[in-house]
C-alpha cells in the first residue's frame, strides 16, 4: 500500500513526538498508544511538517540515505499507511 | 527479574461523581473529599512518575472535573512531559472549563456514555439532564478540537445500542470508540446478575466490532475489551502485575492496579511519604504477582503463563478466594464451571444497585 504522490501527511492533534529520556529513546505518543521510533521510523517523522508532499518526502529520504527511490517511496508508503489506518497520521487534502 | 519502567499512570483524582453508574469501577468505600490529595502533591507525583519513565497519563476518578484545580493539574502534567488525556463523562466542563483546559496544553479527551439516548445514559448514569449536557460538551470539545475518544461501557442493559454508539463516535468526529463490555470489579461486581450480557449479545457484539472495524477502517479506531467470563482464556491483565502501569487512589495510595485494595494481604504505600521510585522497584505491593515464581498449578507449569499471567489478581481473589490462584475465567481452572454458571443463569433481572456518592 503506498500514498498518491501529491498527498500531504500531517501528524495530527494529539500525536506528538517525544524524547523518551529515560529509555532513551523517540517514541510517538498517541491516544492510549506509544510508538517507539527506530531511527528509521524518526528520519520519516522528522520530515513531515504538513507542508510536503509524500513525493518530496521520499525524495529528500532517498537523497540523504543515498538508497533507491521506489524503494524508500514503498517503504516510506507502508509505514505511514500503518500510521494513518490507526488515525495516528492524517493526510492533507 | 528485570523491572521494565512503567508506560501509563492511572491518576484517580477524586471518587467523586455526579453520576452513578452501577458498574463503577471504584471500590465499595469511596475515599471522602478531605482524604483527597492536595494539587502540590500531585503536581510531585507527576514529576516523579515522568523521571521514572512514565509517558501517558490519564487523568480519572470518579469524575475528574469535580476538582476545581482540575486546569492547573493539567497544566502540571504538561510542564512534567507527560501526554495527559481526561478520562470524563463531562458533567461539570463548562465551555470555558474546557477552554482553560485546552490552554493548559491537554492532549486528548476520553468521554464516557452511558447510553446513546436521554433515556439510557440518564437511568444508567442515574443523572436525569446528564445525556443532554454530555452532548452539549463533545460539541464543545469538537470546536476546539481537542482529540477525542468515545468510551462505552456495555451490558445486558444497553448493549443493543453498540450500531449507535458507533454512529455517535462517528458523528462527534471522535477518532476512536472504545467498546467495554462490563468487567466485574468495584460496583459491577455488585451487580453482576443484572449486567451480565447473554452469550448472544457478547457474540453479536463481537461480529459488530469486527465488521465496523472493517467499514471503518482509517476513519475510526475501535478498541474492544469482550465479555471476560464468555471466554475461556482470561485477560492478560495490566499488561503483567507492576510490568506497564500503575494507579495512583484519591487518597495516594500507589496500587498495581485499581481494583489492587481488594486483595486484603496486600498493603500500599502513599506517595508523599515514599518516592515513586521505591515504589514501583522495591515495593512489596508491586513485587507480589512479578513474574511466575508465586504462581500455582495449573498455571506453573502452562505454556501460556508468559502471554496471560494467569490472569488477572483481583478476579481470582473475587472468584476462587485467593489471588495467586488461577484466574477462574480460564477453562483450566477447577473453577471454571461456576463462571460458566454465572454466565448461563440469564433468568435473573435484578434492579442494579446504583454507585453510592462520596461523601462531598
Ligand atoms: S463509572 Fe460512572 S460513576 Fe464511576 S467514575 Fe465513571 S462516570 Fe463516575
Ligand atoms: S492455566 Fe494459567 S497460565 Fe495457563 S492459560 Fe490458564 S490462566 Fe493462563
Amino acid at each position: 500500500m503506498t500514498l498518491p504522490a501529491a498527498s500531504i501527511p500531517v501528524i495530527p492533534r494529539g500525536v506528538r513526538l517525544h524524547h523518551d529520556k529515560v529509555r532513551n529513546q523517540w517514541v510517538l505518543l498517541a491516544p492510549e498508544r506509544t510508538i517507539s521510533l527506530d531511527p528509521i521510523g524518526h528520519a520519516i517523522l522528522l520530515e513531515i511538517d504538513g507542508t510536503r508532499t509524500f513525493e518530496t518526502i521520499a525524495r529528500t529520504l532517498a537523497d540523504k540515505y543515498d538508497a533507491p527511490l521506489d524503494q524508500i517511496t514503498s517503504d516510506v508508503g507502508e509505514y505511514l499507511h500503518g500510521l494513518m489506518i490507526r488515525r495516528i497520521m492524517d493526510v492533507a487534502t | 527479574m528485570k523491572v521494565p519502567p512503567p508506560i501509563a499512570m492511572l491518576a484517580e483524582l477524586t471518587h467523586r461523581c455526579p453520576l452513578s453508574c452501577p458498574y463503577c469501577s471504584n471500590p465499595l468505600d469511596l475515599a471522602r473529599k478531605e482524604q483527597e490529595l492536595p494539587t502540590h502533591v500531585w503536581a510531585d507525583a507527576f514529576r516523579q512518575a515522568a523521571d521514572l519513565g512514565v509517558l501517558q497519563l490519564h487523568l480519572s476518578g470518579g469524575e475528574p472535573a469535580a476538582r476545581r484545580d482540575l486546569t492547573e493539574l493539567v497544566a502540571a502534567a504538561r510542564a512534567a512531559g507527560l501526554y495527559t488525556n481526561l478520562i470524563t463523562s463531562a458533567i461539570g466542563l463548562t465551555e470555558r472549563r474546557l477552554q482553560d483546559l485546552d490552554e493548559a496544553g491537554l492532549d486528548h479527551v476520553q468521554l464516557s456514555l452511558q447510553g446513546t439516548d436521554a433515556e439510557m445514559a440518564d437511568y444508567i448514569g442515574g443523572y436525569k439532564g446528564g445525556f443532554k449536557r454530555k452532548m452539549q460538551a463533545a460539541e464543545w470539545i469538537g470546536e476546539l478540537g481537542i482529540p477525542l475518544t468515545l468510551n462505552t461501557v456495555l451490558h445486558r442493559k444497553n448493549l443493543h445500542q453498540l450500531p449507535q454508539a458507533i454512529e455517535m463516535a462517528m458523528d462527534m468526529g471522535a477518532r476512536r470508540i472504545e467498546v467495554a463490555i462490563v468487567q466485574f470489579h468495584g460496583w459491577a461486581l455488585k451487580n453482576r446478575d443484572s449486567l451480565m450480557p447473554t452469550k448472544e449479545q457478547a457474540d453479536t457484539a463481537s461480529k459488530i466490532v469486527a465488521e465496523a472495524r472493517k467499514r471503518l477502517e482509517g476513519r475510526l479506531v475501535l478498541d474492544y475489551v469482550p465479555a471476560d467470563y464468555h471466554s475461556n482464556a482470561p485477560k492478560r491483565c495490566m499488561g503483567g502485575w507492576g510490568m506497564v502501569g500503575l494507579n495512583i487512589a484519591p487518597d495516594g495510595h500507589v496500587l498495581p492496579c485499581h481494583a489492587a485494595q481488594t486483595i486484603p494481604q496486600l498493603t500500599f504505600e502513599r506517595i508523599g511519604e515514599t518516592p515513586l521510585k521505591d515504589i514501583w522497584y522495591h515495593s512489596a505491593a508491586f513485587n507480589a504477582y512479578r513474574g511466575d515464581a508465586w504462581m500455582q498449578e495449573p498455571c506453573r507449569s502452562c505454556e501460556f503463563k508468559g502471554r496471560d499471567f494467569g490472569g488477572c489478581r483481583c478476579q481470582a481473589m473475587a472468584l476462587a478466594g485467593d489471588a495467586a490462584a488461577t484466574d477462574p475465567v480460564c477453562s483450566k481452572s477447577p473453577l471454571h464451571h461456576k463462571v460458566k454458571a454465572l454466565v448461563d443463569n440469564q433468568d435473573v433481572v435484578e434492579d442494579l444497585t446504583f454507585r453510592a456518592a462520596a461523601a462531598p
